[in-house]
Formats: structure tokens, C-alpha cells, sequence
């Protein structure tokens, strides 16, 4: 059974053509690396699957329901979350209150409902627990590193019980160390059966990853195959137009 | 972040750069209100050495009351602070709600309402505080809605609300007359054992808030906002709702400390606390609350409107010119937040 199906997909705005005639399929638990040069199409493609604009053709399958994305409310309701770059949390919060934010835990007394922190803490505890991150749930996010920011916004996602995690460029702007802690991370949710599409630049990255690469140029799919049938060699080649297709 | 102490490895990883800072570090205590609580206990201390009066019952109530209107505003000013926003109409909004109190209460004395116990004075406090959550809507929805900009639009809303105050009185000053004005006296300028009810219901409102900050998903919310309010708006937080009700908060809380000043002057004088809204601001600032949003709370806006008013106590106890107090608040101002400013560099040194 496939996750997740784009059936030639394509994007215009106006004149221009972002995206055109994409297929893919993703499997439930899959790491599928998603490369390309700036302008070739990844954004847009993620955009599409995310819910941030519609495809201009195309069909987009999900669980093999076809569906219709119009807003990321929309992608993230059948279980499509995204983690941004910006990793979009707030700073001055703790780690617990960034993973239940807009979805806190209540308790009610009478008329009144208040927070429960305890649970959310407990919760939040669990989560770091299974993605084998030492992040604490009371700690605020300003004093973390890149790392365990990253481990905060991957358990926020998985506390929406997401089924597929798109990530854009998680490893870009930490330290050696921390990427090892997200690429663990990554590990993690596909063991627990959570597919990742992951966005990257860094070639080692999606090589030790990844099990499929899937790579774009000036808007089409020039390749999308085993990473144990690839080299980061030739994917450069296939990034830079040196080799057409493979 | 020094001060770290070995976390437990994980297996995994095989290293561990996660430590626990100080509780002395943490929360409450590496605060901004918790330095400010320090100096203004400090400051009391050494006033009340200086000068035997300072100590006494009636200054100490007189104190109490003085700070109380500017330290419930405070209170509503600070969530918008948390947000990252700014209201600057708060002093014309006090003006306006007493001044429309007033004159409703005198209107409608001497009609049918008389007949109804209480009715006249309800009546007039509903038309004040009505008048102040208008002037929150108008804020909020301008600002939330349309994204023009919190400085710009109370701003505007600040003259806005002070020329009707002028243009309602014609400069007069309104005194609240009708038949539960002793009643009205007593809510609003009365004792509870000794207590002036003022500084009451800055503290049981000072609960509410901390209560509703901390421990609600609108606390949470307005905290949210001023952290980043991009990402409030991914995870699904009604930005704008949190954004008009924070406005609405802010000047109603201006209105109600309006009402009381009517109680306290026995008149609404259309130009009833000009400039009131720097003083508020600062009592924010002082008190903690970061105007880049993301920090404040209902403990620093109490502790920042008294530490303005016990140097002001202290400055006339002391015979000081009173013009001079205004440039000391400026200036404790530009203090609090250098200190601020040198404690994070040396934290994050």
C-alpha cells in the first residue's frame, strides 16, 4: 500500500511553470531524500503536498483517497505535517507548551478550563523519550540547542499522529553534533512506521538516511531511485543537468 | 548558558550537552520583576529610615491608592505587551469612561430609573466601561484585522479620545450626581477594614490575570504571540482573536481605573490623567514586561507601578521639586532595562 501518490502533478503561476508532470508514491515508514538546486522545484512540490497552494494538474492520493488540499489545515488533518526551517516555535516557551501549543490539554473546574500542565509535561516527557532526545519538557526553547529545537518541533508532529513528516533543510544551520542528533531523530519516526520526505542540501545527510533519493531539475523529476543504487556523485551530476536522467 | 551539570548520557548519542541552570538562574528568580521586588524593598528600607513619615498610616495609604489606578491599567497594558504590542490610548480611555460615567449618572438621576434601587449607578458604570470596550474594539480590530500598527493606531486613538472628552465636557469638569452616589463613593473610593478598596481590586485582578496568563490556553496564547507569532498562526492559534481581546482587556482595565478616579476626585475633568500612559508603559517596562512581547506579567505591573510611586512618595517626602520626578521616572526606566540588558549579556557570556 502507498502513503502517499502524485499522479502528474504540475504548477503554474502564470506564465511560469514551477512544476511539471511529477509522479511519486511514498510508502508508510519510508525516508525518501528530496534533492534539486535552488529553483528546481522542491519548494513548490512541498508547498503542493503540504496544503499551501493547490496543483495546477494533476492528482494528489492519499491512503489512496484522492484529496484536495486548499490550506495546511487541510494536509495536516489526514495526519501531513510539516517541520519548517524556521522550525516556527515560540522562543519564550517551554518545550512542553511548544508541542501542545493551539492544542493544550484542559481540565475543567466548573465554569472554567485550565491548563494541565502536569499531563502536557508527562506527555511531552514521553515523546523526548521516544525519540531518545535529552530535552526536557519545562525547559524554555531559547536556551536550546539547534538539536533539541529540532526535537521539539518533530514531537510536535508527532503528537498530531502524523503519518508522513515532510522536513525543509533540518540540518542546515547546526553543528556537526546536532546533525547526528536529528538524523537520529529521523531514524526514530521511521521506526515507529512514519515516512519522511527529507529536504536537504548535504549529500551525507540523505546518504545515511535516506533510502530513496528523489531528485528535481527546472521543475521535473530527473530521478528517483535506491540510494544503494546511487552515488552522491552522480547525484550531483543529476542536480547540476551534467547527467539528464538516471 | 555556564553553569551546566552532566545530564545522564543516552545511549544513542553517547554524549550530553543538557544541563539544568541554577534555580537562582531560572524563573522567577533570574527575572526582571525579581531584581525590581529587590530594589523597591531596598528602596523602602532606606525611606523609611530617611523620613518618619513614610511609614505611617496615612502616607502608606495614601501610597496605596495613588498607585492603585496607575497599577490596574498596568495590568491591562502589560498583556498587550506580552504580545508584542503597545497601547498608548490608555490615559484618554480613563478620561473618557469617567467622564461618560459622570454624566450618564447625572442624566439619568431624577427619571425613572430613580425608582429602581441601584439601577441609575449600574446603568452609568455599564455606559463607562462600554464606552472603553468600544475603544478596545476599534484598537484591537484595527490592529488585528486590518495589521496596522499597535504605535500608530493607539496612538491615533489617544487623540482621538482625549479631543472627545474635551468636546463632550467642553472642558468642564463632570461631577456624578443622583441618588446612589454614596454607594458609588464607597465602591469606588471606600475602605474595607482600613484597606482603600482600590488597591483591592488592583490585587484581586492582579490574581486573575496571573491565574489567566499561567495557567489558560489564552494566557498561553497571548505569551504565544509575543514569541512568535508566525508560529502561533501555523499551529492553528486564533491570532486575532487573542490580538482584539488583548486590546479590549487593555482599555477596559483603563476605564475601570477611570471610574475609580471619578470616586476619588469626586469630578471627571476632561484633561483627567493626561499623560498617564508613559507612566503606565513604564511601570510595564520596569516591572519587566519586554516590549518586544514574550515577557511580562501581572506580578511585575504591580511591583513597577510601586516602585514608581514609592520614589515619587519619597521625592516629596524629601521636599524635591516635583518636576524633578519626572526625569527620575525617565531615568529609572533606562535603568531597568540596562540592567536587564548587562544580566543577559553576562548570561549568555
Amino acid at each position: 500500500m502507498s502513503l502517499l501518490v502524485l499522479q502528474d502533478v504540475g504548477k503554474e503561476f502564470g506564465a511560469i511553470r514551477a512544476l511539471s508532470h511529477v509522479n511519486l508514491t511514498i510508502k508508510p515508514g519510508e525516508v525518501v531524500g528530496l534533492m534539486g538546486d535552488n529553483g528546481a522545484g522542491k519548494s513548490t512540490l512541498v508547498k503542493i503536498i503540504a496544503g499551501n497552494f493547490p496543483p495546477s494538474h494533476g492528482r494528489i492520493l492519499f491512503e489512496n483517497q484522492e484529496v484536495h488540499f486548499t490550506k495546511p489545515v487541510d494536509a495536516r488533518s489526514v495526519g501531513i505535517e510539516v517541520v519548517y526551517q524556521d522550525l516556527a516555535l515560540a522562543d519564550n516557551l517551554t518545550a512542553a507548551a511548544n508541542v501542545f501549543l493551539g492544542r493544550e490539554l484542559k481540565r475543567r473546574v466548573g465554569p472554567f478550563s485550565f491548563l494541565d500542565h502536569a499531563a502536557m509535561n508527562q506527555r511531552t516527557a514521553d515523546l523526548f523519550r521516544e525519540l531518545k532526545s535529552e530535552t526536557r519538557p519545562d525547559d524554555v526553547v531559547r536556551a536550546m540547542s539547534g538539536g533539541q529545537r529540532q526535537a521539539v518541533a518533530i514531537a510536535r508532529t508527532r503528537l498530531a499522529k502524523a503519518k508522513i513528516i515532510l522536513m525543509d533543510e533540518p540540518t542546515a544551520a547546526i553543528s556537526v553534533r546536532q546533525v547526528a542528533e536529528v538524523l537520529d531523530l529521523i531514524r526514530r519516526l521511521r521506526d515507529a512506521g512514519i515516512a519522511v520526505i527529507l529536504i536537504s542540501h548535504r549529500m551525507p545527510d540523505v546518504f545515511s538516511v535516506c533510502e530513496r533519493v528523489i531528485v528535481m531539475r527546472r521543475g521535473t523529476k530527473v530521478a528517483d531511485k535506491p540510494i544503494g543504487g546511487s552515488s552522491p556523485e552522480e547525484v550531483t551530476a543529476l542536480i547540476t543537468g551534467a547527467k539528464e536522467a538516471a | 548558558m555556564s553553569e551546566l551539570s552532566p545530564a545522564t548520557g543516552s545511549e544513542t548519542s553517547g554524549f550530553s550537552n543538557v544541563g539544568r541552570t541554577r534555580w537562582w538562574r531560572r524563573g522567577f528568580f533570574a527575572s526582571q520583576t525579581a531584581y525590581v521586588a529587590a530594589a523597591l524593598i531596598a528602596i523602602m528600607i532606606v525611606m523609611s529610615f530617611l523620613s518618619s513619615a513614610f511609614l505611617s498610616p496615612g502616607n502608606l495609604a495614601n501610597v496605596a491608592k495613588n498607585f492603585s489606578f496607575v497599577g490596574i491599567v498596568t495590568l491591562g497594558v502589560t498583556l498587550v505587551i506580552v504580545t508584542g504590542g503597545i497601547d498608548l490610548s490608555v490615559g484618554s480611555t480613563m478620561a473618557l469612561s469617567a467622564i461618560i460615567c459622570a454624566i450618564v449618572m447625572r442624566t439619568v438621576s431624577g427619571t425613572a430609573f430613580d425608582s429602581v434601587p441601584i439601577a441609575g449607578m449600574l446603568v452609568s458604570l455599564g455606559a463607562g466601561l462600554g464606552v472603553a470596550l468600544l475603544i478596545g474594539l476599534a484598537n484591537g480590530l484595527l490592529i488585528a484585522r486590518i495589521g496596522l500598527s499597535p504605535f500608530v493606531t493607539t496612538l491615533g486613538m489617544l487623540s482621538i479620545v482625549r479631543g472627545l472628552a474635551y468636546a463632550v465636557t467642553e472642558g468642564r469638569g463632570q461631577a456624578p450626581t443622583g441618588p446612589d452616589i454614596d454607594l458609588f463613593y464607597g465602591i469606588t473610593d471606600g475602605n474595607i477594614a482600613g484597606v482603600p478598596v482600590a488597591i483591592i481590586y488592583l490585587l484581586v485582578l492582579a490574581i486573575i490575570i496571573g491565574i489567566a496568563l499561567h495557567h489558560t490556553a489564552f494566557g498561553r496564547h497571548v505569551f504565544a504571540l509575543g514569541g512568535n507569532e508566525k508560529a502561533a498562526a501555523l499551529t492553528g492559534i486564533a491570532v486575532e482573536r487573542v490580538k482584539i481581546a488583548v486590546y479590549v482587556l487593555s482599555a477596559l482595565s483603563a476605564g475601570f481605573a477611570g471610574i475609580l478616579m471619578v470616586g476619588w476626585l469626586g469630578s471627571a475633568p476632561a484633561n483627567l490623567a493626561t499623560g498617564y500612559e508613559l507612566t503606565i508603559i513604564a511601570a510595564a517596562v520596569i516591572g519587566g514586561a519586554n516590549l518586544n512581547g514574550g515577557i511580562g506579567g501581572p506580578a511585575g505591573a504591580v511591583i513597577g507601578a510601586l516602585l514608581i510611586e514609592v520614589i515619587r512618595n519619597g521625592l516629596v517626602l524629601a521636599g524635591i521639586n516635583a518636576y524633578w520626578q519626572i526625569v527620575l521616572v525617565g531615568a529609572i526606566i533606562i535603568l531597568a532595562v540596562l540592567v536587564d540588558r548587562l544580566r543577559t549579556l553576562r548570561m549568555a557570556s
